[in-house]
């Protein structure tokens, strides 16, 4: 399995507080790797770092070999590598379906075109094929702000999707999405991941969804990575029991 | 000889009334984050208001020197009264809408204000020079100037350092700077964020009120000073920093010594050198000298 | 709403067979309201991305001087013409300055816009001896596809020309607003993270509205040349400017009939206020505008949807306290 995405090294301070410290990590191509560790413990910023939003002190990012520590969000986003928020980031005063529509012309290269319709056949087709997983084609045509909170989030999760990624970075995806949701959610955008080769990374506080559906863990502990390997062997460790919920 | 200290004394004069009003604009912006295009209204409002006692003071045939605190009392006046009504019942409601909705908010009273000032006075200019005309002339490096205008400069320097002072000095004041850094957490530590609003709101519309009330009887006063106004006041807390009251003084230092040396030596290009400083600035520093909050850049 | 295809031509349609039935003083304000209704247009297109400008008078003058300077300086005569160099000018200025107005927003993207203006202003008054200075330049008759209108129907022919330069124009921008470019712009507004984070660049995005923006102004000044037949500095000061943002916000920027609606009324309101309340008529803007803004921000287009359906709050009411 080739490498795909990989940090050395990689640090970040902000003021005289230690966010990131020395994280080396190599995640293959198609893994589902999650990464869990309590709050604070650095993991929002290493996605931030990983995805240029960010600038690390020390360290490096490859994404598929080629160096992208510098690199802004929109570069990285170019190169293949997408991403979902925390605290969801979509256009607020449009529809469901007009979110996922400039992700699609974005992804397409006419995000400044100035001419021809944002809505043509083809596109509203894929977009509804974009948000069916997610259950929200059926709100395609409502406003955000009409969606219930965990709506919003699938949007978030959606939008990162459109953009058919190489590799999706998703900050926990299922936070303040209903249970029963989650599981259905989680079930399909993992099969579809896999289905195209997709790596995932995903930062997430529910353990039961990161042991069922990752196959690496992560675990994060004041900006370093303390464990790493399949969760079961790692979440059985009594010492990551501690740094995580303890 | 007379040149280099034509356009000094000039500066000077020019920029302490600009210091006046720019100030109470910058200390509106920091502890509100609210940019008040009527702020120049205010400074119209206080010559007008200013410059009028005087007038109506004059008629009661009381004794002359009494004129000063008259127009000290117009300015006062202007600014107690205008302050909190407009920050109140305008600029509370708004606080959280969008910067665009703010600055239309504040461009309709000055729309309001600018009307509000005819139907007081009518359009006719206002000409009182008594308390500029009382004090005689002084001759400085063979140009003749008013002991008013020096007056004016030691009273806008007084006031300014007392400004300083009690923003320093004073609970008041501090709680000022507080709300300025960080008005969740000042409302968090049992601050009231809208009386501190009220009170820099008013004290801005005085200090614009004392700059326009100063400067009435050297000026005509009339409909339109306000809009000349703004823009100056603007590019002065552009270039000194949005927030900074040593800012709006060194600002306003250099635009009033670069008016001066271009009405002087290079006439043609007088109201653009100031305007092209301002985008300067906000090309090169956009958050001016002392600014330390944040541009919006991307 | 989109008005349709058919609804447009209906009303392309009205505005053509007014002159037969409005008085002819009615109708030169109409054709100052059409004229100005285009730099309103470009008002409403930056305020779509969350940006008001007030410098568009800069632009506006640019236009109008490119026409009055082609005519003294070099003669030309034909409308058109000078019409695509005017806008071509506005356009290349807008291209110019975006280049760093684009990384601003908020209050510095307004006050640099203002300052700027201001400077053009401040050059097009003290350069007297090109510009005529504060005595302004006066536009003679043009030439419309060659031919000299004749003194008796120039006001109907200055009309219909002016008509037939404003419908393009908001017919383009209808067709912007739909394109992915137009759909990008709202993006901006609402989060700019998100659509960086779509591999596109906020910048450009910005960039190209406003030289979009820049080249209807410059139009806008073009026709209002044309119709009043003098220009003077003023039309770049900071409150010109005010003006065209006031109108903007009347009519109301989320809908392609608003900068429309907002000019005509604008133009009609402050005839009247002119003329029966000289003294109030600033304080009457001042006040609708307040009104607008606090109960109806969508602005007076949308009183036909506010009686029939819900509509959406535009802009969004409220934001998270900074």
């Amino acid at each position: 399995m080739a490498t795909i995405l990989e940090t050395r090294a990689l640090t970040k301070s902000f003021g005289g507080v230690l966010a990131v410290g020395d994280v080396s990590v190599a995640v293959g191509e198609g893994e589902v790797v999650g990464i869990v560790g309590s709050n604070g413990a650095g993991k929002t910023t290493f996605v931030n770092l990983v995805t240029g939003y960010l600038k690390p002190d020390r360290g490096r990012i490859l994404y598929a070999g080629q160096d992208i520590t510098a690199h802004p969000p929109r570069q990285v986003t170019r190169l293949g590598i997408a991403r979902s928020f925390q605290i969801p980031q979509i256009y607020t005063s449009l529809t469901v379906l007009e979110n996922v529509l400039i992700a699609l012309a974005a992804r397409q290269g006419e995000g400044l075109r100035p001419w021809g319709p944002l809505f043509t056949r083809a596109r509203e087709a894929e977009g509804l094929r974009v948000l069916e997983p997610f259950g929200l084609a059926e709100h395609a045509s409502r406003p955000v702000s009409e969606l219930p909170e965990g709506g919003v989030k699938l949007l978030d999760v959606a939008l990162a999707g459109a953009l058919l990624p190489r590799v999706l970075l998703l900050d926990e995806p299922t936070s303040g999405v209903s249970s029963k949701e989650k599981f259905v959610v989680m079930d399909t955008l993992v099969r579809i991941l896999a289905e195209r080769g997709v790596t995932a990374i995903f930062v997430e506080h529910d353990m039961e969804v990161v042991t069922q559906y990752a196959g690496r863990i992560l675990v994060f502990h004041e900006g370093s990575v303390i464990a790493d390997g399949a969760p079961q062997v790692v979440l059985a460790d009594p010492e990551v029991r501690r740094a995580v919920i303890g | 000889m007379t040149v280099p200290v034509v356009i000094l004394l000039d500066g000077v004069l020019y920029a302490v009334v600009l210091f006046l009003v720019a100030a109470g604009l910058t200390l509106v912006y920091g502890v509100m984050r609210i940019l008040n295009i009527a702020h120049g209204s205010l400074y119209a409002l206080g010559a007008y208001a200013g410059t009028f006692l005087v007038v109506a003071y004059l008629r009661t045939g009381g004794p002359a020197p009494l004129m000063y605190p008259a127009l000290l009392a117009g300015a006062l006046l202007a600014g107690a009264i205008t302050g909190p009504l407009v920050e109140r019942l305008l600029l509370r409601p708004i606080y959280a809408r969008e910067e665009v909705v703010q600055l239309l908010v504040t461009y309709s009273l000055f729309l309001i204000l600018e009307d509000v000032m005819k139907l007081i006075w009518g359009v006719n200019p206002f000409y009182v020079a008594g308390p500029y005309a009382l004090l005689g002339t002084v001759s400085i490096a063979g140009v003749r100037y008013a002991w008013y205008q020096l007056l004016l400069i030691l009273v806008a320097l007084g006031t300014g350092i007392l400004v300083s002072l009690a923003i320093r000095g004073t609970r008041l004041g501090r709680m000022m700077i507080a709300v300025t850094t960080d008005r969740e957490i000042s409302a968090a530590l049992g601050i009231n964020v809208g009386r501190v609003c009220t009170l820099a709101f008013t004290a801005g519309a005085v200090l614009a009120a004392l700059g326009g009330a100063l400067v009435g009887p050297l000026i005509a006063v009339a409909p339109g000073i306000s809009v000349e106004a703004i823009v100056l006041a603007f590019a002065v807390v552009v270039i000194g920093g949005l927030g900074s009251l040593e800012g709006a003084a060194l600002g306003a230092l250099i635009v009033g010594i670069t008016r001066a040396a271009a009405v002087q030596l290079f006439p043609e290009v007088e109201l653009a050198t100031v305007y092209l400083i301002m985008v300067a600035v906000l090309l090169f520093r956009p958050r001016g000298l002392f600014g330390e909050l944040e541009v919006r850049r991307i | 709403m989109r008005p349709g295809p058919v609804l447009s031509l209906l009303a392309v349609a009205a505005f053509g067979v007014a002159p037969l039935l409005l008085p002819s003083w009615v109708m030169f304000l109409l054709t100052l309201a059409l004229a100005k209704s285009v730099v309103v247009l470009a008002i409403a297109l930056l305020l779509r991305g969350g940006l008001v400008s007030f410098g568009h008078g800069m632009f506006f003058a640019a236009g109008a001087y490119t026409v009055g300077l082609g005519m003294k300086w070099f003669g030309l005569q034909e409308a058109l013409v000078l019409a695509a160099l005017g806008v071509l000018v506005s356009a290349g200025v807008a291209a110019l300055l975006g280049l760093f107005i684009a990384r601003y927003r908020g209050i510095f993207f307004a006050m640099l816009n203002m300052a700027i203006s201001m400077v053009i202003y401040a050059l097009l008054l003290k350069l007297y001896w090109v510009t005529g200075g504060t005595d302004g330049l006066g536009i003679r008759t043009p030439t419309i596809l060659g031919i000299t209108p004749d003194r008796l129907n120039l006001r109907l022919v200055m009309y219909y020309f002016t008509l037939a330069l404003t419908a393009p124009a908001f017919y383009v921008v209808d067709r912007f607003w739909h394109s992915p470019l137009g759909f990008m712009l709202r993006a901006v507004r609402d989060n700019e993270v998100r659509v960086e984070y779509m591999g596109s660049s906020v910048g450009r995005v910005i960039y190209a509205s406003y030289i979009l923006s820049g080249a209807l102004g410059g139009l806008s000044g073009i026709l209002t040349g044309f119709s009043v037949g003098h220009i003077v500095p003023e039309l770049a000061y900071w409150t010109t400017s005010g003006e065209f943002v006031f109108a903007a916000i009347l009519g109301g920027a989320a809908r392609i009939p608003g900068p429309l609606v907002g000019s005509i009324s604008f133009e009609f309101l402050k005839s009247y206020a002119y003329k029966y309340a000289a003294y109030t008529w600033q304080m009457t803007l001042g006040v609708a505008m307040l009104l607008i803004i606090l109960f109806m921000p969508t602005g007076l287009w949308t009183i036909s949807e506010l009686l029939t359906r819900q509509v959406r709050p535009w802009p969004p009411s409220s934001k998270p306290a900074r």
